[in-house]
């Protein structure tokens, strides 16, 4: 204050009003607090994901605020609102997705609602028994984004990203399949039904089948599909065939498949391909085979027991099948009923069961027309087609390509179209006309004519026996009186020479004179014929001794 | 009211807050108490203003401890977070109703009535008005009673958390809500200390003297 006055020419310092709002530091509390807050708003904005809708057809166990979005069981999402659509049909959830999920959204993603689910011969979603159903999630692999979902009423059979492929396969019947049905090669599941849909014109079926890695790189082009549904059963020629994959798919059906032996080297095929669904492995395996040869046969007797399929053996090895069993009729003028059944023959077959199908072929294919002179030659020689009972059970027929004994020649038509095989009678056909020749001669004995001559016969042999009686009896009241005397007296007759006998006996039994007499005579006789012989002897010797008498000194 | 009785600051004295000796401050430096050493002051500094942005604070971070979950319960079925509305929703039934109003009144009436008490007060004591300042001390006492049991809810919580821990079948978690929760309670009572009950009739009397 002093200073005012001693310096007056000094400006006046201004004095400022201490600022009454000048901020305390206590202020730096509420900042704290509020970036605090901010801080967890944003955390709480950057752990939003997107907001997303799924329609669903039923929003049965689903529950508002509860129910979770899982992928591959990690909860993703949770269902914050379920509302009922505009048009009362479907339920629309309102989904809170985790921001992750955010480029998972894509237009193919798919939910569904997982449940506890029996399909396909696996039990699914047991654990939603205890903590309420789930909605499932399977990322798409679309490009563009979408926010707004139809759930799947049916849960996919593949999750998604397992490796393998998706194939279709046309199948005329559905079978035993359903989703999740599983397909086997070589027994090992490796696979199973995605889902399944009926074509436009409701003919056929689509059923898209997932095979797992590495199991795919097995389905080739070539690949052939059979519906190994429960048990087979087929009676055919070949006999009672049952075949099954496995106890499961014996319950639950199944799919198997298998490449051709000569097809193994292919390379596999590409997803999405499309195979045809054979009804059974035998049909599966041997239908599209290449280069089959039509031939007809036309048969004068009864085809009864052949059907399409049967198979066609050469010298009983299987080369071909039966096509179609029909009737011909031949034209107007020259009417001709018979079989006319189309074969098929595969000539690779024959190659294949052939021991050294070099030799045959030189190394070549196997031309058109190497193969026309082969099968000329062999029909030359006596090659005929001829049906033939593979199932006495059954009586089903097979077609038998065998050398007849005796043939007839014949020679193979190429000018129609399909060519035409010679054919003989034969196999069971044969006894059957040789027994129906056989009874046509029994049936033209004539048998009745017989029957009455024989009656005839035995009447007079009837009326025979009745004079053989009446003569017997005669016999009887006449003859036997005499013959009775007659016996008697030749009894008597008998007993006298009995006597005589005895008295002969008597005579000459031992020790009795007359015997002994006679021995010594016949002693005497004896002796006299010795001296006779030595007489003889001697005079055979020396017959000079008849002269001169006997000598003294003997020689 | 008609009759002011003279405060202690007209008189040029100031009161220990700590041992109550009532003391002439010089003018000139930053007075002490001459018994217990303690900062002397005519009124709390700045009481007004730091209790306002204690209040702010506590209003700002009242908002994610109601938000925030408090309590996250784990079972093998699936986890389960809490905010404390919903645990008063929850515990809201026939038989535990006293629960859920001891913890909505605790947790939730109790930390907001103590901040819009407070704002009340504030606001008065700005403005200078002159009414009720009797029942306003009464409010101010009982905020300041009352601010010891707001921290119900995080004992509460801490208590659960740790004696819950039955894994696998059940255990249970903090969320992230008690912290702010906390944060409320403590800034709250760290307002409420803030503020000078004295200028509730401060202002009055020197409009009166006036």
């Amino acid at each position: 204050m002093p200073d005012h006055e001693t310096l007056p020419d000094l400006p006046e310092a201004t004095s400022l009003a201490k600022r009454r709002t000048r901020l305390s530091p206590v202020w730096i509390i509420p900042i704290i607090a509020a970036l605090l807050g901010g801080w967890i708003v944003v955390q709480k904005i950057l752990a939003e994901g997107p907001t997303i809708e799924i329609s669903f057809s039923s929003a049965e166990g689903l529950e508002a605020g509860k129910t979770t979005v899982k992928y591959n069981g990690v909860d993703v999402g949770t269902v914050e609102s379920l509302k009922v659509a505009a048009d009362r049909q479907r339920i629309n959830a309102r989904v809170q997705m985790a921001p992750e999920t955010r480029d998972w959204l894509l237009e193919d993603t798919s939910f569904w609602v997982v449940r506890p689910r029996i399909a396909g011969g696996s039990i699914t979603g047991l654990g939603t028994l205890l903590s309420g159903s789930y909605v499932g999630m399977a990322i798409g692999k679309s490009d563009s984004q979408a926010r707004s979902f139809t759930a799947r009423d049916v849960p996919p059979v593949v999750a998604g990203g397992t490796p393998g492929r998706f194939f279709r396969l046309k199948a005329a019947t559905l079978g035993s399949l359903d989703y999740g049905t599983p397909i086997y090669f070589r027994r090992i599941q490796v696979g199973q039904v995605a889902s399944y849909s009926l074509d436009q014109d409701g003919r056929e079926l689509t059923v898209r089948i997932f095979v797992n890695a590495p199991y795919d790189q097995f389905v080739k082009p070539e690949t052939r599909f059979w519906q190994a549904s429960g048990l087979d059963f087929s009676l055919s020629a070949n006999g009672l065939n049952v075949q099954t994959e496995s106890l499961a798919s014996l319950l639950i059906g199944g799919l198997a498949f298998d490449t051709p032996d000569l097809n193994v080297q292919s390379e596999a095929a590409a997803a999405e391909t499309s195979f045809e669904l054979f009804a059974d492995q035998a049909v599966a395996m041997k239908a599209p085979e290449r280069g089959a040869t039509q031939y007809v046969l036309y048969f004068d007797e009864s085809v009864r027991g052949l059907s399409a399929g049967a198979p066609v053996t050469l010298l009983g090895l299987p080369i071909g099948e039966v096509v179609s069993v029909r009737l011909d009729a031949g034209d107007r003028k020259k009417l001709q009923v018979r079989a006319r059944v189309l074969v098929a023959a595969y000539p690779q077959r024959f190659l294949d069961v052939l021991a050294d199908p070099q030799e045959l072929t030189g190394g070549k294919v196997l031309t058109p027309a190497l193969r026309k002179s082969i099968i000329e030659q062999l029909v030359a020689r006596g090659l005929r087609a001829q049906l033939r009972t593979g199932n006495l059970l059954t009586g089903q027929l097979y077609v038998a390509l065998d050398y007849a004994s005796n043939p007839a020649s014949a020679r193979i038509d190429w000018l129609s179209e399909p060519p035409v095989f010679p054919v003989m009678k034969g196999g069971l056909t044969d006894i059957e006309a040789k027994l129906t020749s056989i009874l046509g001669k029994l049936e033209r004995l004539p048998i009745d004519a017989i029957g009455s001559e024989l009656k005839q016969s035995l009447a007079a042999l009837g009326a025979t026996l009745k004079n053989v009686d009446t003569l017997v009896k005669r016999w009887d009241g006449e003859l036997t009186p005499e013959l009775s005397a007659t016996l008697v007296e030749a009894r008597r007759s008998l007993a006298a020479a009995e006597g005589a006998f005895a008295a002969a006996g008597k005579t000459m039994a031992p020790g009795s004179t007359t015997l002994e007499d006679l021995r010594a005579t016949l002693t005497e006789v004896k002796r006299a014929a010795q001296s006779m012989r030595g007489l003889t002897d001697y005079l055979e010797r020396h017959p000079e001794a008849l002269i001169r008498g006997k000598s003294e000194e003997g020689q | 009211m008609n009759a002011q009785p003279a405060t202690a600051m007209s008189l040029g004295l100031a009161g220990c807050e700590v041992c109550g000796l009532v003391s002439r401050p010089l003018a000139g430096q930053p007075p002490h108490c001459p018994r217990c050493g303690e900062r002397l002051h005519f009124r709390r500094p700045a009481s007004i203003e730091r209790c306002w942005a204690l209040v702010i604070a506590a209003l700002i971070l009242y908002l994610p401890a109601n938000l925030l979950p408090v309590l996250t319960t784990y079972t093998p079925l699936g986890s389960q977070t809490d905010t404390i509305m919903q645990g008063v929703v929850e515990l809201w039934s026939p038989t535990s109703w006293p629960l859920a109003i001891v913890v909505f009144v605790a947790s939730i009436t109790i930390p907001l009535g103590k901040l819009i008490a407070l704002a009340y007060l504030l606001i008065t004591v700005q403005r200078g008005s002159p009414k009720s300042s009797r029942q306003r001390v009464r409010l101010y006492r009982m905020v300041k009673f009352i601010g010891r049991w707001s921290m119900l809810d995080v004992f509460v919580d801490t208590f659960v958390v740790a004696l819950v821990q039955l894994k696998p079948l059940m255990w249970m978690a903090p969320g992230p809500g008690v912290m702010f929760f906390a944060g409320v309670v403590v800034v709250t009572m760290v307002a409420v200390n803030c503020f000078d009950p004295r200028l509730i009739w401060d202002l009055p009397q020197k409009e009166c003297h006036a």
